[in-house]
């Protein structure tokens, strides 16, 4: 794979920050756009734009086409049975919130138990926890190891006749631990409980396959996949999408409204209520594309071996601690460097065009389960070098220099 | 360059080594601080003599070295005021911050200002200004006696 082909098609490379070359390892925060992706957004607005749905005229046709294109291209992307199975959120927390509230209403009562676990990004946690205080729902936590691996044996062990639902990231933010999915969704499904994934590390950076996992709902968002923002996509089997209430109430969700009723849409409409973001939707088609057409293989393996050369240099500078060390991990290194706090660490690295995240990276449960307060991570995107490690490298080491350490 | 003014020796010194860490004896006034950003803690016990002196102030905390070396230099600097001069110093250094170039204050010798003006280096850093400025509002809120804690995101 040609990595320095790829940069070149993400005109954010040619910035300087801070004077210097950007070196971008926060692509678990959001990904850099390549250029096809900006300019069909921009292309989108100039020569086609129109609204999608009821109007006849011939820019909402195109528009509306080109908004089923990419459902349809999302379908393939995971390999979904339907493209009805594919609904458009705001992001991936909205897709989330959007199961948790209708399976809520559907399916919980006083005393029911959900079990998600130790790993989860709060978008994975605050959703269930409405439901623990509106419908006194139980969240049960199962829990990780030192490793930063789901304890699977543990999490089985939690399964009562009350679990209702199982919600899993498929790969930490923190960690970039992958976890089995497919063997929780056959330890959820033996005893009829559905299973939620959050996919928002895992989409961009991993295999994903739906009808192969099984799961029942999985969640992810277009910003990370070198898409637009604004968007958010959650996969549900049909049969869900059929039983489950509406979320948004509005216009496009409705069949027929009488003043005595109305009568919902069929998914995807019936969860898609108001405007979408049409021309980010309609945009997040040529980040499919840019994605396909590096190959998800080729992509996996060029990934795979940058994250094996950070790791490498990362363990070789002292004071630095990897945090976790999961038997399958992608490109999220979360670290800390004894004396240094991670704020720090970003601010220095940032100096120098470095950009890492600080913080709990919104997974307070983890971090308080490692006893601490806050890490700094680096994460890897399709469009980084080794240079860029060797930069972060020569960064933490100005670090340890600024504060004086041996 | 901007670093250097940042993390000037005496901030990674503070840093390092905070002064009055701890919780005081005898304690009359106390507040909690949080920055939920970044996780930064902090916790601030005052004795206040006769209502009217700082006679003890401690902290007790969590977070990178400008808000450590803040609360330190704090703590330094307010011990042995009065409750006025205290209230006037903690104005002058959020105003510096935010506004002046210079501390603006009676109640401080030029010593004691040099030390406080090392923070201000933050001004250059947009996101890490609450880091220095978190420790002060705590103490702001231990002086007025708040309940609740001081939540960097509920302050301008």
């Amino acid at each position: 794979m040609d990595v320095n082909g790829i940069k070149s098609q993400f005109p954010i490379f040619s910035k300087k920050i801070n004077g210097k070359p950007l070196v971008y390892l926060d692509s678990s925060n959001s990904s850099q756009k390549p250029l096809c992706v900006i300019n069909k957004l921009n292309d989108f607005y100039k020569n086609e734009f129109s609204n999608i749905g009821r109007s006849i005229h011939s820019l909402a046709v195109n528009a509306t086409n080109k908004f089923e294109e990419t459902r349809v291209s999302v379908k393939n992307f995971i390999n979904a049975k339907f493209k009805e199975e594919i609904i458009f959120t705001k992001n991936a927390t909205e897709a989330i919130n959007l199961v948790a509230t209708t399976f809520g209403q559907h399916n919980i009562k006083e005393g029911d138990e959900i079990i998600i676990t130790e790993l989860e990004h709060h978008s994975n946690y605050v959703p269930w926890h409405f439901l623990r205080e509106n419908r006194k729902a139980i969240i049960k936590f199962a829990p990780i190891n030192e490793d930063g691996d789901i304890i699977i044996s543990k999490l089985k062990q939690l399964i009562t006749t009350k679990t209702k639902i199982i919600a899993v990231t498929h790969l930490s933010n923190v960690t970039g631990t992958i976890v089995p999915i497919k063997e929780i969704v056959e330890i959820a499904h033996k005893k009829n409980i559905p299973v939620l994934v959050d996919g928002c590390q895992s989409v961009p950076h991993i295999k994903v396959d739906v009808a192969d996992l099984d799961c029942d709902f999985y969640a992810f968002s277009a910003h990370k996949v070198y898409g637009p923002t604004g968007v958010g996509i959650l996969y549900a089997k049909k049969k869900w999408l059929e039983k489950l209430p509406p979320y948004i109430g509005g216009g496009a969700m409705i069949s027929e409204v009488k003043k005595d009723k109305i009568i919902y849409a069929s998914p995807p409409e019936k969860y898609e209520a108001g405007t979408m973001p049409t021309a980010e939707v309609i945009t997040f088609n040529e980040s499919i594309k840019f994605m396909e057409s590096i190959g998800k293989d080729n992509l996996i393996k060029h990934e795979k071996e940058i994250t094996i050369y950070a790791l490498e240099k990362l363990r070789k500078i002292n004071s630095v601690k990897i945090i976790g060390n999961p038997k399958n991990k992608a490109g999220v290194i979360a670290f800390t460097i004894k004396g240094i706090h991670p704020h720090d660490i970003a601010t220095i690295l940032d100096e120098d065009g470095v950009a890492i995240r600080a913080g709990h990276h919104c997974c307070q449960i983890f971090h308080e389960k490692m006893n601490l307060t806050a890490t700094a991570r680096a994460s890897i995107g399709i469009y980084n070098t080794k240079d860029d490690i060797d930069m972060l490298c020569k960064t933490i080491e100005n670090c340890r220099k600024i504060f004086d350490l041996k | 360059m901007d670093l250097k003014q940042l993390y000037q020796d005496i901030i990674l010194e503070h840093g390092k080594s905070p002064r009055n860490l701890g919780k005081c004896e005898g304690y009359s006034h106390e507040a909690k601080g949080y920055n939920p950003l970044c996780g930064d803690k902090v916790h601030v016990y005052l004795k206040l003599h006769n209502g009217k002196k700082v006679e003890d102030l401690t902290f007790e905390g969590d977070g990178c070295a400008i808000s450590l070396a803040s609360a330190s230099i704090m703590t330094e600097l307010v011990k042995g005021k009065s409750f006025e001069e205290t209230k006037e110093i903690m104005d002058a250094f959020l105003n510096m911050i935010k506004n002046t170039s210079e501390i603006q204050t009676n109640h401080l010798d030029e010593d004691e200002k040099t030390k406080l003006m090392s923070l201000s280096g933050v001004k250059k850093f947009p996101m890490r200004v609450k880091c220095a400025t978190l420790s002060w509002h705590t103490l702001n809120s231990a002086i007025k006696g708040k309940k609740e804690e001081v939540n960097t995101e509920a302050i301008d």
